[in-house]
């Protein structure tokens, strides 16, 4: 990737995070995922993300706990280094530089400081020769260390790494490749090898896909192409090795898991089913189904009451267009099969699924199932209009239009309207009008016509009901329409059939001109917005870009470049374009009104690129810079043919993340309850306090009655004085006093508390020592200027209440005490 | 190779028995296998599972267990009695009833003492086992219910007992109850069924597994008398549990056809603590299956649906060979077709009758693979019950279709037929010499002018048969050598030879002249399924279970040079992989050099004039054989001429007008003919 002097392209969220498996930390609190460079982690309880371990300048290829420290993951990337990060924090501690590309990483407990890498046997990847081999980590206090202690331990290893695992306490490591499973006993140093046929009678495929060993027995598990699951014993035996075999799922099993205990086995595949077979019942099994898209990993936290599976559901390609809802600014795309989804950019978090296809999803090889491919917001999201469609490949071509209001109250897309056969053939493109007045949407198909929709009440339904229904059909000398574009006020809709564009009023739907420049095929078709709203720009399949002064009628310029996508930013007068040549994409962008590009990025990615979006932004930046202008007031976001969702960020946007990143700390440790809410606030202010580096600019100081909070849980419960009494004491904490006060309010709290604390001091745990030394080293570094304790008259009286209450508890305790 | 004209006869309706119970004999690799109407077949296992005898049934004779005692087998069935067979006549020795009703279960220690019976009226009891009989020694506690199964502990001071929702295990020296475990019922509507324990295994370390009707198998400590582990196996039922030798496999049957297996393995490599653990499935049968056993290198299964399924453990097995694949056994290895030669009538021999069929006639000439048209269509003419409750042994026509024959284990009947145009009718030759009470075989000389008997003691009785009557000749006794049954005779077409082969190996060969034993071929180690005698050259043409042949010439009392080269230079690999034996040898009187050879699966014309194939060579060449040119034929061809053209074939028989007969049993005739299997989901059905 080429970084520019400014703007540069970065990975943003809705990489892949289904490469490697999730792992699940050790106090069941985490999820850690490899995503592109980085490692995400989230949170299982919120199950929100919370930050990425950022280092990587590859594709991060394995993570794994430290079993030294289960605090600390390994991760291994691409790009020839292993990291250990402390992934609470997100700090990285330690690289080790191995120098090869690495593919997997495995750990166990009983081999302290090596770690089992896949490294490329060849250099190119391609070749699929892969090794295992064991790293010993050297231990040294620098960050950087080179680990050059490589010992291969097998080179018949398969390039997928679900098929390696350890076994029992680390004693052997079991690796398949192909029709082959080794065991390899590392006391022993020696490998059995046991082989399946190729196929048996009934033509089934025998090929291991994953292997998970049992975590208490010698029984290894192995998942197969043809769906069988196999449990391996005996397997020091050449000859009088022993497996059963179970066959549940009816395609190759993705993901084979043992829960930690051992008792059940987790076996997922494309049927996304998540399948519970009971170890050593023979076939007793349970299943969890509709997991939406086929199941590719399956973990287990070390408790064993989370499970965890990670999905193909944005692998699929994206046959929609990349959106934006006008309404939630998330991202719209292809999600499970039959479902949009919703994509928060900015949280890099999926919302919802909106289920398009309402049909149960059955999963079976060939058959041909429904996908959404067409997608269309109005432009202030009250409409949703979806084209979804099936038999692509055959002629039986089946699709359905359906148009989604959108509901206030479940703040979600309700089904309006399904129009079964809206077109004789494919349906190529539809938008909806930009006006805000009448919303319309015109389609266009493969039958030679355009339809305009309208949502009319019809005299046969009901009047509250407002169903969409045929407004005008229209066709230009029988040619195919592939593209409709409404200009920013909605007055006129271009259309282009094949070499032409026509231009029609929307209004009277009477045909105004066509615009023509042949040779060439129109590829996309845009309208200028804003002030360049009078031009109408189109590019053609014979590599030119064209640009219509639709007041003239004439063409205002052209330029010879092949341009692969054109997408033009709502919000300013920017027209963004990618083009595809010699194996790299280029992206310009420009104004309609002159022909000079305003921004060109040479080689954004090898890759061709397959959908792009301008993204509104929640507040503008402003950016002077020139190159760096067209991003103010909309970020840029693009799909490759990887799916690799990439966009662009200025240096002082980087820089604010920056500073939101720190200023982001969250405690997960407490439950949120009420009194999380108080502590967590303490906690975050004691924090600041101890780090002066930090000056605690942003926030006001809070310190409401922590510290007799953090008294009334910490305190044992039997030296705790009654309830009535603390209870008040509680509330007047909470009570924000009058002005003079409050000035130091925490000053104040402390002096009434040490009132409190002189009076019981015999009964002072030690705990409570310290809480109130550490008071002490408060006021010493917190409060500069000393305001001697003053008390406010509600103290007083509490102070006085507090005097007269009968403690005569207390003697009782004293006598009861032995 | 020749043309031929075929009849193609499938109008035989042979129907196997399905398979009740096995039982395996160690020390001697034999399986015993109890069929549904009543007969018992030996098969030696390390023989390729040649069936060596057949011990012929009884109407209304169910079989429902089968137990060896060293080498004597007994049998006990729902008419109440025990049964002992004498192996070396192949006949029943004796029964005894055992007075308490039906038995459902047999068995015997380990020991060889004793044998266990359960009844219907809920009573185990113990037979002593002495020198010629058994004798009732007492009844251990009567329980109130059937006794379904019985397990001996391997050190024969307990007995566990299955029954209707429990089992009880009983101490052998004072008779009484030492546990009672109840077996659970099935849940929902099969909760008002109750349990039934089909099968149970005692181990010799106290563990008691059962099989039972809700599709589990359990595994109990007799110590505590509390369930250890159960697995479940079927919806359906758990019919039968076998242990192996060393008891670290177990089988079990469903009657889903399903058989199952448990293996005793360490979960932790190295250690000592064991689980049973269910391993692995076998797959092979399409009805219930009744019975299963393991033996020590395969596992044994036979049900319902008739066939008999070795599947070998490969764990087992030193080297991949023949022997060690999965063979599947539908048909006897008998003869159960007779066909008189010269006068085109065909004799089936079924198990309570005989049918006697004239084959069809077929106009003009056609091309090879081609059909043609039938001019008189195929007729039965007789249709002859069996007197008495005794099923067939064998029977025989004579060449000249004139003369019947068939023995039961009784009886003995010669029938003569007059045929006048289209009047069929049968006289029974009622004055018989007394030695003809009974045969194992049955044979008519060429000429038709006498019939050979094989008897008791391997010995051959000759009777010559004539319009007049019949009259006893002469026995043909071996000089030395065992007593066992002869199950095959073949006659020289000149009538000097006969020759006859029983299941201890030994072929004799008699001079019918001074009606002398004339020499005795050196036995081999197989037995011999398929022998005949050249009408030429009087050379002895035997067959072997292991696929070897060989060519005994009887005037020089040695082995052909030709048969020494097959010896030399070996078979073809793919030839002795073949995994049925060949019931049939046949000479073209055309050709002296062919040698005509059936099994199960193909019919084969062996040219003693070409060169032998050796591994190297392509055995099934026809195909290549076509696509050559004449001269390059030459150098192609070998004395292996393969057809299969043919399924299922039950009998061939060449014609003296050279045309075959072949007797086809196509064995998806046979699965329509069974009853419905239980009713199972199958994937996207």
């Amino acid at each position: 990737m080429v970084e520019q002097s400014e703007v540069r392209v970065v990975r943003c969220g809705g990489s892949k995070i289904n490469l490697r498996p999730p792992i699940i930390s050790t106090d069941s609190r985490f999820v850690l995922c490899a995503s592109g460079d980085s490692v995400k982690v989230y949170s299982t309880r919120t199950e929100e993300w919370l930050h990425s371990l950022q280092g990587h300048t590859n594709q991060v290829t394995g993570i794994t706990l430290n079993p030294a420290n289960h605090l600390q993951v390994y991760s291994c990337s691409a790009d020839g280094t292993v990291k250990l990060w402390d992934f609470i924090d997100g700090i990285l501690i330690k690289t080790f530089i191995i120098g090869y590309p690495l593919f997997a990483i495995y750990v166990s407990e009983k081999h302290d400081g090596i770690v089992f890498l896949h490294i490329a046997m060849d250099t190119d990847s391609k070749n699929e020769c892969f090794q295992l081999v064991a790293v010993h980590l050297p231990k040294s206090a620098e960050q950087e260390v080179e680990a050059k202690e490589l010992s291969a331990v097998s080179s018949r290893i398969s390039p997928n790494p679900s098929c390696t695992a350890f076994g029992r306490e680390g004693q052997y490591i079991a690796f398949a490749r192909h029709l082959q499973l080794n065991v390899y006993f590392f006391r022993k140093q020696k490998t059995y090898s046991f082989s399946l046929k190729a196929t048996d009678k009934k033509g089934a495929k025998n090929a291991f896909t994953c292997i998970a060993c049992h975590p208490a027995d010698d029984c290894i598990a192995t998942g197969h192409e043809d769906g069988k699951i196999r449990l391996w014993r005996n397997f020091i035996h050449t000859k009088e090795y022993t497996y059963s075999t179970q066959h549940w799922h009816h395609n190759a099993v993705n993901t084979v898991c043992f829960t930690p205990e051992g008792t059940n086995l987790l076996s997922g595949g494309i049927e996304s089913v998540l399948v519970q077979w009971q170890y050593g019942a023979g076939n007793r099994k349970e299943f969890l189904p509709r997991l939406g898209g086929s199941i590719l990993h399956v973990s287990t936290s070390s408790d064993g009451q989370l499970f965890c599976t990670s999905h193909s559901d944005n692998r699929d390609a994206v046959l929609t267009d990349l959106m934006i809802d006008p309404r939630s600014k998330a991202l719209v795309l292809n999600g499970k099969p039959g479902h949009l989804q919703f994509y928060s950019l900015l949280r890099d978090k999926h919302l919802y699924n909106l289920d398009i296809v309402q049909q149960e999803y059955i999963y079976e090889a060939g058959l041909d199932q429904f996908e959404v491919v067409k997608a269309a917001f109005d432009i202030k999201g009250y409409w949703l209009a979806t084209v979804e469609e099936r038999g692509q490949k055959s002629s039986d071509l089946e699709f359905s239009l359906k148009l989604w209001a959108y509901d206030e109250r479940t703040q979600s897309f309700v089904l309006n309207t399904t129009i079964t056969a809206a077109h004789t053939d494919r349906i190529m493109s539809m938008c909806f009008s930009s006006s805000e007045e009448t919303t319309m949407l015109v389609t266009t198909a493969e039958d030679g016509q355009f339809k305009a929709w309208c949502q009319g009440a019809d005299a046969d339904t009901q009047q509250d009901q407002n169903f969409w229904s045929c407004d005008f059909v229209g066709s230009y000398h029988n040619l195919k329409p592939t593209n409709c574009s409404f200009s920013a006020d909605s007055s006129l809709l271009a259309v282009s059939f094949q070499e032409v564009i026509t231009i029609w009023s929307p209004d009277t739907w009477e045909l105004l001109t066509t615009l023509c420049q042949p040779p060439g095929v129109v590829r996309d078709l845009c309208f200028g917005q804003l002030s360049c709203s009078k031009y109408l720009i189109a590019t053609t399949t014979r590599n030119l870009l064209c640009c219509w002064n639709l007041l003239t009628c004439a063409l205002e310029w052209s330029t010879s470049v092949e341009v692969s996508k054109l997408q033009p930013d709502p919000l300013s007068e920017n027209v963004a374009a990618f083009s595809y040549q010699s194996k790299h994409t280029d992206l310009f962008v420009f104004k309609p009104n002159e022909p000079r590009p305003l921004f060109t990025h040479k080689n954004v990615c090898s890759e061709k690129m397959h959908r792009a979006v301008f993204v509104p932004r929640e507040e503008p930046l402003n950016n002077c810079d020139e190159s760096s202008q067209w991003l103010n007031r909309s970020q840029l976001y693009f799909l490759t043919q990887n799916m690799d969702l990439l966009t662009f960020s200025t240096a002082t946007e980087e820089d604010r993340m920056l500073s939101s990143s720190k200023r982001l700390v969250i405690d997960d440790s407490v439950a949120v309850t009420p009194f999380y809410l108080l502590l967590g606030k303490h906690r975050q202010q004691q924090q600041k306090l101890n780090t002066p580096s930090h000056p605690a600019a942003d926030k006001p100081q809070q310190p409401q009655g922590s510290v007799t909070i953090t008294e009334l849980l910490h305190t044992p419960a039997h030296v705790l004085p009654a309830a009535s009494v603390l209870c008040s004491m509680f509330v007047s904490s909470l009570l924000i006093s009058n002005t003079g006060v409050r000035q130091d309010p925490l000053r104040e709290m402390e002096s009434s508390e040490q009132e409190m604390n002189s009076e019981k001091e015999e009964e002072h745990s030690e705990e409570e020592m310290e809480a109130c030394d550490s008071q002490q080293e408060l006021r010493a570094q917190g409060s500069v200027d000393e305001v001697t304790p003053k008390l406010s008259k509600a103290q007083e009286r509490e102070l006085k209440r507090v005097r007269k209450t009968d403690f005569s508890w207390m003697a009782g305790l004293i006598d009861s005490k032995p | 190779m020749g043309e031929f004209k075929v009849h193609r006869v499938r109008f035989f309706d042979y129907m196997p028995s399905g398979i009740r119970a096995l039982a395996f004999n160690q020390d001697t690799e034999r399986m015993a296998v109890a069929r549904m109407d009543g007969s018992v077949e030996v098969f030696h296992c390390s023989d390729r599972f040649f069936q060596e005898k057949i011990i012929p049934g009884r109407e209304q004779f169910g079989i429902e267990g089968l137990s060896w005692v060293g080498e004597r087998l007994f049998s006990a069935g729902l008419n109440g009695g025990i049964t002992e067979y004498d192996l070396t006549n192949q006949k029943v020795k004796y029964t005894i009833d055992a007075y308490g009703g039906p038995i459902w279960t047999i068995a015997g220690n380990q020991q060889g003492t004793h044998l266990a019976v359960g009844c219907e009226d809920g009573t185990v009891k113990l037979f002593e086992v002495n020198e010629d009989n058994i004798q009732f020694e007492r009844n251990l506690d009567r329980q109130k219910s059937r006794i379904v199964s019985l397990s001996w502990h391997p050190s024969g001071s307990k007995i566990a007992a299955g029954m209707m929702d429990m089992i009880q295990v009983f101490n052998v020296e004072t008779g009484h109850s030492m546990h009672r475990m109840l077996a659970d019922r099935g849940v929902g509507t099969s909760r008002s069924k109750e349990c039934v324990v089909w099968s149970v295994v005692y181990l010799s370390d106290g563990t008691i597994i059962t099989g039972d009707s809700v599709g589990m198998v359990k595994l109990w400590d007799d110590q505590t008398g509390t369930l250890i582990k159960s697995h479940n196996v079927t919806k359906c039922d758990v019919l039968a549990l076998s242990v192996s030798q060393n008891e670290d496999s177990l089988v079990a049957g469903t009657s889903e056809g399903i058989v199952v297996q448990f293996q005793f393995v360490s979960m932790v490599l190295g250690k000592d603590d064991k689980e049973w653990v269910r391993t692995r499935t076998f797959r092979n049968h399409t009805h219930d299956i009744r019975a299963v056993a393991e033996i020590t290198t395969a596992v044994v299964s036979g049900g319902m649906d008739a066939q008999l399924v070795v599947r070998p453990l490969l764990d087992k097995i030193e080297e991949r060979s023949a022997a060690s694949a999965l063979r599947k056994i539908h048909f006897p290895h008998r003869r159960l077709v007779a066909c008189a030669r010269k006068s085109g009538l065909m004799l089936f021999q079924y198990p309570g009758h005989l049918e006697l069929w004239r084959l069809g006639e077929s106009e003009g000439k056609g091309i090879p693979g081609s059909s043609l048209f039938v001019k008189r269509n195929p007729e039965k003419l007789l249709h002859l019950k069996v007197k008495g409750e005794d099923h067939i042994r064998c029977s025989a026509v004579s060449p000249c279709g004139e003369w019947i024959v068939y023995s039961t284990a009784s009886t003995l009947r010669l029938y003569r037929l007059h045929c006048d145009n289209n009047n069929i009718s049968i006289t029974k030759i009622s004055k018989l010499p007394k030695v003809l009470s009974s045969a194992n075989q049955l044979c008519f000389s060429s000429d038709s002018s006498h019939l050979f008997s094989a008897s008791a003691q391997s010995s051959v009785h000759l009777v010559s048969i004539s319009q007049s009557g019949c009259k006893f000749v002469g026995t043909l006794k071996p000089k030395s050598g065992s007593h066992q049954a002869i199950h095959l005779l073949a006659a020289s077409e000149d009538g000097k030879w006969v020759a006859s082969a029983n299941s201890d190996h030994e072929v004799h060969i008699y001079n019918l002249q001074t009606r002398k034993a004339h020499c005795t071929v050196p036995i081999y180690s197989s037995a011999v399924t398929a022998m005949g005698i050249h009408p030429a050259t009087n050379c002895l043409f035997m067959m072997h279970a292991d696929q070897q042949m060989f060519e005994y010439s009887i005037e020089q009392k040695q082995y052909t040079d030709w048969s020494r080269t097959v010896q030399r230079k070996g078979l073809h690999r793919l030839w002795v992989e073949r995994d049925t034996p060949c019931l049939n040898v046949m000479f073209n009187p055309q050709n002296p050099s062919h040698v005509i050879l059936h099994d199960m699966y193909m019919l084969c014309i062996i040219d003693q004039s070409l060169p032998l194939p050796d591994d190297k060579t392509q055995f099934y060449n026809q195909l290549t054989l076509k696509s050559l040119t004449e001269e390059q034929r030459k150098s192609h061809s070998h004395a292996f001429k393969v057809c299969k053209t043919f399924k299922d074939i039950l009998c061939v028989e060449l014609m003296p007008d050279q045309s075959l007969v072949v007797v086809e049993r196509p064995l998806e005739d046979i699965a329509t003919q069974l009853p419905a299997p239980i009713k199972q989901k199958k994937f996207a059905t």
